[in-house]
């Protein structure tokens, strides 16, 4: 079975165990991706399915098939990268980077159901329009620890970049 | 995890038949790949659903809504008409897990999700759920997170979703499809079990039948409302959560549909509480006697004692909310 993986095509067909995350990481070389709890607790290893943000860990290679994932090494490079490593950056929104990868990623994804008009659990009004406060960005960015502590950088990175995405 | 075959169901009578001669489906898998990996689920065959078409939200006839089973949570919860309708099951859904595994997360996975008691967690501890005749670890043992409703001597351990809890409030059903072809409809209220001599059986489901959808009755209009209590803020389990349908007319309390999260080895629904409530007028007097009626039966186990008067005031804080009632104010 194939699946694409930053645009690249890849095949699988190894242990049916064989969850995403590892095979990114083992058979993909795609160690941007990190295992921190494995049983989706963390969010360390949260990557885009299909546009998605998904926990790789609790996921199997071969439930993938012709899907199109996005690791942190698709979402951008030290030459062209994406706006919300600029800003991670610019905000030294980590401090050990291990939960980094995972940040990113998942807030890649959040900005993509924030315009989709997704509400959370702590939007008021669930037919409104959803407006990026940090609460919302906590409850959102809530899958995603950080052991380190750099959650108020992290938020005004992520937040900077939302600010920019706005019409 | 150990050792499984991987097959792919092809349409839902083949899942059916797989199931029948002991494969477990497997849909998100975000709550079944996380008890393989802890050899809490050993599963010989898995059986991959995702591409059966069960991925459809659709308006029935009455005015109701259908959603498949294989919808994911996100999915459900961001639809227009679920928002607009049954605000109450998006409130339920956002209230539980995270976007991650909402995002994978399904109608039926959500339903079928297991306990989070950490005597069935750990394979090194007794529990009659995951090894039957074992003994329960939790009676003598940690049991903050147990149940207080429902128990039994052989278990104490909670249905822990909230999805389920809206939906059992909304009276809700799931069609279910048996291995023969044959389909049925089953009252969500009616889906989970008590645990009773056979805490291993979580629900209704017989082997071999496979979940097609909820079904939803036509919106009952009225202030709906999801209270949760947990440990934090976000990402954790109810410790007592409330489900709540209530509709007002002429200062009286028209219907109340309420359900209960966390209290039980299933959603929690006393229809005693809603006949008092139906037809009453507000205040705390009668907010007081709803709260004595439910907890009536309720019974401690030392670290969970406090779920007691937590329930009575979420239940309280709810229904002054529902209702447009004041502390202190009196029918």
């Amino acid at each position: 079975m194939e699946l694409t993986i930053n645009g690249e095509r890849r095949a699988f067909n190894g242990d049916p165990r064989r969850t995403l995350l590892d095979f990114l990481r083992l058979d993909c070389g795609l160690t941007g991706t990190k295992k921190g709890c494995d049983h989706g607790q963390c969010g360390a290893c949260t990557v885009l399915v299909n546009g998605q943000r998904i926990n790789s860990c609790l996921s199997l290679t071969l439930m993938h098939e012709g899907d199109t994932i996005t690791t942190i090494e698709g979402v951008g490079t030290p030459d062209a990268p994406d706006p919300l490593q600029t800003a991670f950056v610019r905000h030294d929104g980590y401090q050990c980077g291990y939960c980094t990868p995972g940040q990113i990623c998942s807030a890649k994804g959040m900005l993509a159901e924030i315009a989709a008009g997704w509400a959370s659990a702590v939007t008021r009004d669930l037919e409104g329009e959803v407006v990026l406060t940090r609460e919302e960005l906590a409850e959102r960015m809530s899958g995603n620890l950080c052991r380190c502590g750099a959650y108020s950088n992290i938020v005004d990175a992520i937040l900077e970049v939302a600010g920019e995405a706005r019409p | 995890m150990r050792p499984f075959e991987y097959r792919r169901a092809e349409g839902v009578e083949q899942a059916g038949a797989l199931a029948l001669a002991g494969g477990r489906l497997i849909a998100g898998g975000t709550n079944l790949l996380d008890l393989m990996k802890l050899q809490v689920e050993t599963p010989a065959q898995l059986v991959d659903v995702n591409r059966l078409p069960l991925r459809e939200i659709e308006p029935l006839a009455d005015g109701g809504l259908r959603i498949g089973a294989l919808v994911s949570n996100s999915a459900c919860a961001a639809d227009p008409r679920v928002r607009a309708g049954w605000p109450l099951l998006a409130r339920a859904i956002l209230a539980g897990a995270t976007f991650q595994l909402r995002n994978k997360a399904t109608t039926a996975g959500n339903l079928c999700q297991r306990t989070r008691c950490h005597y069935f967690y750990n394979p090194d501890q007794p529990c009659n759920k995951r090894a039957p005749g074992s003994g329960c670890g939790a009676l003598g043992g940690f049991n903050r997170i147990h149940a207080i409703l429902g128990a039994s001597d052989q278990c104490i351990a909670t249905y822990p979703g909230d999805m389920a809890v809206a939906l059992a409030a909304l009276d809700a059903a799931v069609v279910i499809a048996a291995p023969d072809g044959s389909q049925r409809s089953v009252p969500v209220r009616g889906f989970h079990r008590l645990p009773g001599d056979t805490p291993e059986k979580d629900n209704v489901l017989e082997p071999g039948e496979v979940i097609l959808a909820v079904t939803l009755p036509p919106p009952a209009g009225g202030t709906q409302l999801y209270r949760k209590v947990r440990e934090r803020s976000s990402y954790a389990f109810a410790l007592v959560s409330v489900a709540a349908a209530v509709r007002m007319e002429g200062g009286r309390i028209a219907q109340a549909s309420l359900a209960f999260g966390a209290l039980a080895h299933r959603p929690w629904r006393d229809p005693r509480v809603d006949a008092l409530l139906t037809g009453a007028r507000p205040g705390d007097a009668l907010f007081a006697e709803a709260a004595d009626l439910l907890l009536e039966g309720a019974q401690g186990r030392g670290h969970n004692d406090f779920k007691i008067p937590l329930t009575r005031r979420t239940l309280v804080a709810v229904l002054r909310e529902a209702t447009g009632t004041q502390p202190g104010d009196q029918a």
